[in-house]
């Protein structure tokens, strides 16, 4: 699976969380998820777990902190496929 | 002010807005109509049949789902249980028939005057059940996500409102068993009446849910013998009530000072004139499961006594009247409260009949029924008691069978009793300037 396949799975699997729907509209690897899609921090956990079972993957927490942009989730994710 | 007498002194409350999510319809015109009509919203439920319960007819609201999606976005509907999705429609709905705009999401404007008084009697059951036992005892509790927490704590039905609307005044659930939706009027009355809100979304709540209703059959109270006749197994006050039928819903109606209805120029449902709460303490005939009818009875004086109502001035009651064995000394203590004699008592109705009991969200959806009889001058009929108890027989002529069209019902009086003995009473008037 490519990049840009994760992306599009990662951005399909966050829509339902964003706020901000205009910066999903141009959502980038730089687009970072609390501050520019306005995510709220508590439903992080809920992203993860659909991030787990989307992918069949496996993120520990300590992965989980050094999440900030859509690219960060990208590249973690594609390291684990 | 001066001259003028405590009474006068009182700051008057009033109801400016209705919602209602209820079996026998959703939206406070779709209900009205089946309450008109004494269309019954019981059905037969497959996840009791699926559980092996005795009765196996509860009422449910149809058609949420779809309002829900038309309602709420994604990101809020994936932390709102039955529980939330009920009582935020409902509050949703009454706020909008208040006259008030439903505020943006990206908007920092709170409304500071405005608080939430949402009750519910059980709660997050079914998240309890569905998600927290079994994520818990799988040993898999962090697959449980975040949303949890927000939907079994008690306070999560005003909790999530509050978010909605952006209310900045006190925001809390009350939980009195199935007194509950009439306590928080009486509450949110109350904080009105003390000058500490203008504007107080007051009612309850409760979800669909067999893990809900198990307990109850489990007891034995719930009505085993109609489950052929779903729509008939709701009989208060007759003589086959067999226990009661299991309700769901919400109920939510907007309380506003007078003072800040009239500066708004707000619609005027009807006036909250008086109410109480009280306990008859376990004792006197109480107990956890029965109520003492001297403590009935205060509470239905008390809450005239507040209104400043005669007993002879009530024009109509909406009885808590579950269709259980207490229906007929609920009758006798509104006999008593009330000072009649048979053939004298005013109209009296159970909307139980027609929805069944929707527990901690009762007293909410019967209170918009009362409001809408008294705003529109009806007694819905209290269907299935062609066949009276024969203890009550003696005031048969005051249950309506069918809808009675009343243009001077000036008074109604509505009551809702709990487990634990607790009693609230409400009194509401049409509004006069």
């Amino acid at each position: 699976m490519d990049r840009a396949e994760v992306m599009d799975r990662v951005v399909k699997i966050l829509t339902p969380w964003v706020k901000d729907e205009a910066a999903l509209a141009k959502v980038s690897m730089e687009t970072n998820i609390l501050e520019d899609l306005k995510v709220n921090s508590a439903r992080l956990v809920d992203v993860v777990i659909a991030f787990e079972d989307d992918f069949d993957i496996e993120i520990a927490d300590e992965d989980v902190d050094k999440v900030n942009t859509v690219g960060d989730a990208v590249n973690l994710i594609a390291g684990k496929l | 002010m001066s001259g003028s007498n405590a009474r006068n002194a009182r700051r008057r409350v009033v109801i400016t807005g209705l919602g209602v999510i209820a079996p026998n319809g959703n939206g406070v015109a779709e209900f009205e109509l089946a309450l008109r009509k004494g269309r019954s919203g019981l059905k037969t439920q497959q996840s009791m049949i699926d559980a092996q319960f005795a009765c196996t007819v509860a009422g449910t609201p149809t058609g949420v789902d779809a309002l829900c999606k038309s309602t709420f976005s994604e990101e809020e509907l994936l932390a709102m249980n039955m529980n939330h999705r009920y009582a935020s429609l409902a509050a949703l709905e009454a706020w909008q028939d208040a006259g008030l705009e439903r505020p943006s999401r990206d908007s920092d404007v709170v409304d500071w005057d405005t608080g939430a008084i949402l009750g519910t009697g059980i709660g997050g059951m079914d998240t309890i059940a569905e998600k927290v036992v079994p994520f818990t005892n799988a040993g898999k509790v962090r697959r449980m996500g975040s949303t949890s927490v927000e939907q079994v704590m008690a306070s999560g039905i005003s909790a999530r409102i509050s978010g909605q609307l952006a209310l900045g005044n006190q925001v809390t659930t009350n939980s009195s068993a199935c007194s509950t939706g009439s306590e928080a009027l009486v509450m949110g009355m109350e904080r009105i009446r003390a000058g500490l809100a203008e504007r107080m979304l007051c009612g309850g709540a409760e979800a669909a849910s067999h893990y809900i209703w198990a307990g109850f059959d489990a007891m034995r109270v719930l009505n085993r013998g109609s489950n052929d006749q779903p729509e008939k197994a709701s009989r208060p006050m007759s003589a086959s009530a067999g226990g009661f039928i299991p309700g769901s819903g919400a109920g939510v109606v907007m309380l506003e000072s007078l003072d800040s209805a009239l500066a708004r120029g707000a619609r005027i449902h009807a006036e909250l004139v008086g109410g109480m709460v009280n306990c008859g303490g376990h004792r006197m005939g109480g107990s956890m499961t029965a109520p003492n009818p001297t403590s009935v009875q205060r509470c239905i004086a008390g809450a005239l006594a507040d209104a400043h109502v005669a007993p002879e001035q009530v024009d109509a009651i909406n009885g808590h009247l579950t269709a259980t064995g207490a229906d007929p000394k609920e009758v006798d203590s509104w006999e008593k409260a009330l000072r009649r004699r048979p053939g004298t008592l005013p109209p009296i109705t159970a909307t139980k009949s027609m929805i069944g009991h929707a527990l901690g969200a009762a007293g909410g959806i019967e209170s918009v029924a009362s409001v809408l009889m008294v705003a529109r001058g009806f007694v819905h009929p209290s269907i299935n008691c062609e066949d009276v108890h024969p203890e009550i027989e003696k005031h048969a002529a005051s249950i309506p069978h069918e809808m009675r069209e009343l243009p001077d019902l000036d008074v109604l009086v509505k009551a809702g009793f709990g487990f634990g003995d607790v009693n609230a009473c409400l009194v509401f008037r049409r509004y006069r300037a």
